[in-house]
């Protein structure tokens, strides 16, 4: 729960979270070293100086970490915890869906845990969606499409396996689809970042809710275009949202663009924690304004409402969850502060 | 020998030449962005050149375009006769070092990676957001001079090249502009119109403001996205790495070495 200045509680939903063990005891290789170390970057580059963590602690934080710093230190009322696999660079996962379901299941009233799969595994990929429909009851996964698998170095949305996959997923009611767009290597005569094919499955699968992570960061442009024809393709802000900080003017152009093209019931909030943790984000965003100039330019603003939309209400739709009812079940279970 | 002047002053002209080799998808010299890391002359004939990029994972192919034209702009240069290109600490580090340096033409580096398409539609796409973003900047200019929609949409070239401008973008950008129109074909004479779309057609006067729109989307990604490259190039080489030989020319072109004052303190 965020507490406004004037006294008011917003509902914050943290649509995109990370439980990972990056820490070299788990890495498989070179790449599994490059890909935290990347994290890293990110991490160093856009947090305040004062929100900086060591090295050893951001490969590897614990089950007191995370809920510390989303529900205690942090104003996180829920949070979706995304799997990312990266099996051919972590021996045990970079974030395993049974790792992060183990440490949910201490708070299961504040986690939603998401899956993922690979398409490319043909009828395995479709085995893992049932056994995680099944195990974990699962109402979204993420897809990573930049995941190198032996010489695959990464895949479209719109191959024909994915499409089998996503029909299973709309079968079962897994309606909510997270995309993660790296950098998709071969073939090279391609856009690395190319988001075309984000097109493709929001048409033929209007079902199902798209969530294009970092809003399709860095190719923010050709989002804005697909987003503003599709209805059911939504932006998730982890990445654009720490600009708010090191480069607040950066940030007003691209929410501006977001509003104007995107539009406020379908943008979501993420941390994309332990990239960067909430506390500082949800505060400067509830204190941020659009500079006039730019607002006028874009004939877009920013108001409470929105913010609030942004930072839980929207998410909350996707994923079915009635706000007032949860407000009262965390409210006669609040956080426990020692939890350590 | 090769006096240490001599040789700073080659190495002046090889990064006078890699001024000219950009980010394809920033539109941004590799030099303004730190990507250079060593140029180094050896026997006033050889050069060799070290670049790196913001992460591990930056796009291969655009690691190739830059190796690739940081050969060809070396090319240029007639006391030249060996060059070595290097991209160091990248995911396709080893393939982009061993297809720049083999000899063989970038086409054919090139269809190796690509399934037997071609680079050239990556490149195209790159090629518009750079037209459109430079275009942005003039039409901007223009506006801020309080020339009308119709006057803008059917402005030629030869009155373009007239036109004085005041703000600092659009006079970097104002021949940056021109060489593109030139190079693509889309205006050559006085009398074609200075303001076409990248697919060669004209823009009506009542579709400038939805225009101008999109082109604000595609300045801002990539403003967006060289602002996060500079900071994660800072962050990624953020200590000072300066050779046993002491500093080099690049390493004073790009800040690295602190000033004698406080390298006492």
């Amino acid at each position: 729960m965020y507490r406004t200045k004037d006294g008011k509680e917003i509902f914050v939903l943290d649509g995109h979270t990370h439980f990972w063990d990056g820490s070299p005891g788990n890495q498989s290789n070179v790449h599994g070293k490059q890909f935290i170390d990347c994290f890293y970057a990110y991490h160093t580059n856009l947090s305040p100086p004062e929100h900086l963590w060591e090295k050893a602690r951001f490969e590897k934080y614990s089950e007191d970490d995370i809920y510390r710093d989303l529900f205690v230190d942090g104003p996180d009322d829920m949070a979706i915890i995304q799997t990312t696999v990266l099996r051919d660079f972590y021996k045990e996962g970079f974030s395993s869906i049974e790792r992060s379901s183990s440490m949910a299941k201490r708070h299961p009233e504040r986690f939603i845990v998401n899956g993922s799969f690979d398409p490319r595994d043909g009828e395995k990929a479709l085995e893992q969606i049932h056994y995680m429909k099944e195990e974990f009851d699962i109402q979204g996964v993420k897809i990573y499409t930049a995941e190198w698998h032996g010489n695959s170095k990464g895949f479209a949305l719109n191959d024909p396996d994915a499409y089998k996959c996503f029909e299973l997923c709309d079968k079962l009611g897994i309606k909510n689809i997270h995309v993660h767009k790296g950098p998709t290597i071969i073939p090279l005569s391609k856009d690395a970042f190319d988001v075309h094919d984000v097109d493709y499955a929001a048409t033929d699968f209007q079902n199902l809710n798209w969530i294009i992570e970092h809003c399709g960061l860095p190719r923010l442009d050709d989002f804005c275009w697909i987003a503003v024809q599709e209805t059911n393709v939504y932006g998730g802000l982890a990445v654009a949202l720490p600009f708010i900080h090191a480069r607040p003017r950066y940030f007003a152009e691209v929410i501006a663009e977001l509003l104007f093209w995107v539009g406020e019931d379908n943008l979501l909030f993420g941390s994309d924690y332990a990239i960067w943790t909430p506390q500082w984000l949800v505060e400067k965003f509830w204190e941020f304004q659009i500079p006039d100039d730019i607002a006028q330019e874009r004939g877009v603003q920013l108001t409470d409402e929105i913010k609030e939309k942004i930072l839980g209400l929207n998410a909350a739709r996707l994923y079915g969850i009635d706000v007032e009812a949860k407000k009262k079940q965390l409210s006669a279970a609040p956080v426990q502060i020692a939890a350590e | 020998m090769l006096t240490d002047i001599m040789r700073t002053d080659l190495e002046f002209e090889v990064w006078e030449c890699l001024e000219r080799v950009n980010d394809p998808e920033l539109d941004e010299p590799v030099t303004d962005m730190g990507f250079i890391e060593r140029i180094e002359v050896i026997d006033n004939h050889r050069v060799e050149v070290v670049f790196r990029l913001p992460t591990y994972w930056c796009s291969p192919n655009f690691a190739f375009l830059m190796a690739f034209g940081i050969r060809r702009e070396i090319e240029t240069l007639r006391w030249v006769r060996d060059i070595r290109v290097e991209l160091s600490d990248h995911c396709f580090g080893d393939e982009v070092n061993e297809g720049v340096n083999s000899g063989r033409a970038f086409s054919a580096v090139f269809a190796q990676y690509c399934d037997d398409a071609n680079l050239e539609s990556v490149a195209e796409t790159f090629m518009a957001k750079a037209f459109d973003r430079r275009q942005e900047a003039m039409l901007l200019g223009l506006r801020r001079r309080g020339l009308s929609a119709e006057r803008i949409v059917s402005m030629s070239l030869g009155e373009f090249d007239c036109i004085p401008f005041a703000d600092e973008e659009a006079i970097k950008q104002k021949p940056r502009y021109r060489e593109l129109l030139l190079s693509c074909g889309l205006a050559e004479e006085p009398a074609d119109l200075a303001f076409p779309t990248w697919e060669g057609q004209c823009i009506l006067p009542d579709r400038l403001q939805a225009h101008l729109e999109r082109l604000r989307g595609v300045r801002i990604n990539m403003e967006f996205n060289g602002a996060m490259c500079r900071g994660l190039a800072s962050t990624r080489y953020k200590e000072v790495e300066i050779g046993p030989d002491g500093p080099t020319l690049v390493d004073f072109i790009a800040g690295r070495v602190p000033p004698r004052d406080a390298a006492k303190m």
